[in-house]
């Protein structure tokens, strides 16, 4: 009789703290999965989750972490996207405060021209190796001509 | 004429050693990250205090005071090693320390706070860790360094030691005094 009764009280305080989820949920533009209800916003707040390191774990982004300050991160994109900023406008922000380790693509400026410049000079090295080694073979005479020959 | 043909190899391999030397240096702590705020203005905040929900615990108050602040929480087991150096440098009674309590629960900080002593000015109670967003905390604990001006000057990430504090710390907030301003 008493457990009825407390099932029943329980059931219907999960039944109304579910209901006070969903009020204040909703008052914030997510339903009820903790998705922004503007697809649109979904899809860019999916994007941008992607593009951030977790500074944490370091080698997950915040959309993968299960860390806390992922989880804070994430409901930070969420409501900056609600309030209307734009994707640039995010990333200002977390770089503003984490510095560019932040972001998985970082931007191309005096301190990081080396790290997107090195594959290219690289490649121009090599290029020029290449060039200058083949050159001074193709000058060579044929070995296996020569030999050859006289046979 | 030949020669550069020998030395160069040589040249890129020395170059790559001193690249190692730093890379793999195992005393690197890959964790640590400079932190872009320094330089700038600390970010304002105003919380309700730990201890008394009524109180506003706010660093606008320090405005024109160098001060310390500290980020820590009871689930942080480095900030329970750090908490003594912590009461040692209030004890000194150099700067303010303000804290900032991150993602923590009311009580626990509570009873951290009287059974081990407060060396804190007043802390913030920043639950949601918002706060903590905007100072680009990652980890606990964090101390920071604010100039006069509102700056910050100093960002100091592991557990706070009188080496650090000493070294790190003191010379700068006679700086920042020197400063005048």
């Amino acid at each position: 009789m008493s457990r009825g009764v407390g099932a029943e009280l329980a059931r219907r305080a999960a039944a109304v703290i579910a209901g006070v989820f969903l009020i204040v949920a909703s008052s914030q533009g997510l339903d009820d999965h903790g998705q922004l209800e503007n697809p649109a916003l979904q899809a860019r707040y999916e994007h941008i989750t992607q593009q951030l390191r977790c500074l944490v774990c370091q080698n997950e982004t915040i959309a993968d972490s299960d860390a806390e300050l992922a989880a804070e991160l994430r409901d930070e994109v969420r409501q900056m996207l609600i309030a209307g900023k734009s994707d640039a406008a995010i990333y200002r922000f977390m770089r503003a405060r984490y510095g560019e380790f932040v972001l998985y693509d970082p931007p191309l400026d005096a301190r990081t021209i080396f790290i997107w410049g090195a594959p290219f000079a690289l490649l121009l090295i090599g290029g020029i190796v290449i060039y200058r080694v083949l050159r001074v073979r193709s000058r060579m005479p044929l070995d296996d001509e020569q030999e050859a020959g006289p046979k | 004429m030949w020669k550069w043909k020998f030395v160069l190899p040589i040249v890129a391999f020395l170059a790559l050693i001193v690249l190692f030397a730093f890379g793999l240096n195992p005393k690197r702590d890959l964790h640590y990250l400079p932190s872009p705020l320094i330089g700038k203005p600390a970010p304002q905040f105003a919380l309700s205090d730990v201890l008394d929900p009524n109180r506003i615990v706010s660093n606008g108050a320090l405005k024109g005071h160098v001060y310390v602040f500290n980020v820590w929480a009871t689930w942080c087991g480095a900030c329970r090693e750090e908490h003594e150096t912590l009461l040692a440098i209030s004890r000194q009674n150099v700067v303010p320390i303000l804290g900032l309590d991150w993602n923590d629960q009311r009580d626990r900080a509570q009873q951290w706070l009287q059974q081990l002593g407060n060396p804190y000015q007043g802390v913030g109670f920043d639950d949601k860790g918002r706060v903590a967003i905007n100072w680009g905390v990652y980890g606990a604990p964090e101390t920071y360094l604010i100039d006069r001006q509102g700056r910050i000057l100093y960002k100091h990430i592991a557990p706070m030691t009188m080496n650090v504090w000493n070294k790190q710390f003191l010379p700068r907030i006679a700086a920042a005094r020197r400063g005048g301003a």
